[in-house]
């Protein structure tokens, strides 16, 4: 996982490179105004959520800490630029949300039922199966591999640099549906 | 309200049940993940649902802030509990554990 991450953000780093006005030495710091005015309200949201104290003497110390650290690191949670085409992927992922929550209870009740089952050891057949998926984006495939684990009677073992994925099943019906509907559902989040 | 609060962290408690029996009952280590990383989502989910609505029960301004709170609970163990069963899984792939397979399987 560690070196998909290196090799795309270092992709994204040459990509953006020439466009930006300020020279970026290695080692020195873009400051771009949208990731960080973002990353200040969100850091702002949270305190204001976890402190539950409005009066100054709180709210001043929330202001100043939620600046020193969403100017350390507003690069870390939005590493590539604030475009309009990755708002609206967020709120197409949010209409993802329910579908995946629905899965959720199903896979629930799925485990809950083999395990609570009496001739549990028939039912199940554990197994990995391997396949191509054809993702191609970082957080797509995270998304994917994450949505798999949540899903009825699979986990995901590995995914590597070009996209294929290990999953682990507990017994052959639960692997037979991948990659499919899910599969088809991010792409059209991240239109891939 | 208090009924159905009272119903719905019986409901989280009987997946947790279920999640500690599951993981005593299946064959394996890989297949023991299932109701760990499963079963825990679905009771902490409901169990934290039904702890919101008890605090919100008396609507106030600080009972929602708590409620929030509760809730950014359940958000964040979504997010990180799928990852954990990911990390725990790959760490056994990596030390070489073999799955268990079925033993009577004709066909293989």
């Amino acid at each position: 996982m560690a070196s998909i991450e290196t090799i795309t953000s270092d992709d994204n780093q040459n990509r953006l490179a020439p466009k930006s006005q300020m020279p970026t030495k290695p080692g020195q710091k873009r400051f771009a105004a949208g990731p960080f005015i973002l990353t200040f309200l969100i850091m702002a949201c949270f305190w204001v959520i976890f402190s539950g104290k409005f009066d100054a003497f709180h709210l001043s110390l929330g202001f100043v800490s939620c600046l020193i650290v969403s100017f350390l690191s507003s690069d870390l949670l939005f590493p590539t630029a604030l475009k309009p085409a990755l708002i609206i992927c967020w709120l197409r992922f949010v209409g993802y949300i329910p579908w995946l929550l629905y899965q959720i209870l199903l896979a629930n009740i799925h485990v809950f039922y083999l395990s609570l089952h009496p001739r549990m050891m028939e039912l199940i057949d554990p197994q990995i199966i391997v396949f191509e998926s054809r993702l191609k984006g970082d957080i797509a495939r995270t998304t994917f591999a994450n949505s798999i684990t949540l899903t009825p009677g699979t986990i995901t073992v590995n995914v590597t640099t070009r996209g294929k994925f290990a999953v682990h099943c507990i017994n052959k019906q639960s692997g037979q549906p991948l990659p499919g509907v899910m599969e088809a559902k991010i792409a059209k989040v991240f239109k891939e | 309200m208090n009924i159905t609060v009272t119903l719905l962290l019986i409901c989280g408690l009987l997946f947790f049940t279920g999640g500690a029996i599951g993981i005593i009952r299946f064959p394996d280590f890989y297949s023991r993940l299932h109701p760990a990383g499963k079963l825990d989502t679905a009771g902490l989910t409901i169990t934290m649902g039904a702890i919101a609505l008890y605090t919100l029960t008396p609507f106030s301004f600080e009972a929602l802030i708590t409620a929030l709170k509760i809730i950014l609970i359940a958000v964040f163990v979504f997010i990180t509990s799928p990852t954990a069963t990911h990390a725990i899984i790959d760490a056994g792939v990596r030390a070489g554990l073999k799955p268990w397979r079925k033993e009577i399987d004709p066909d293989k």
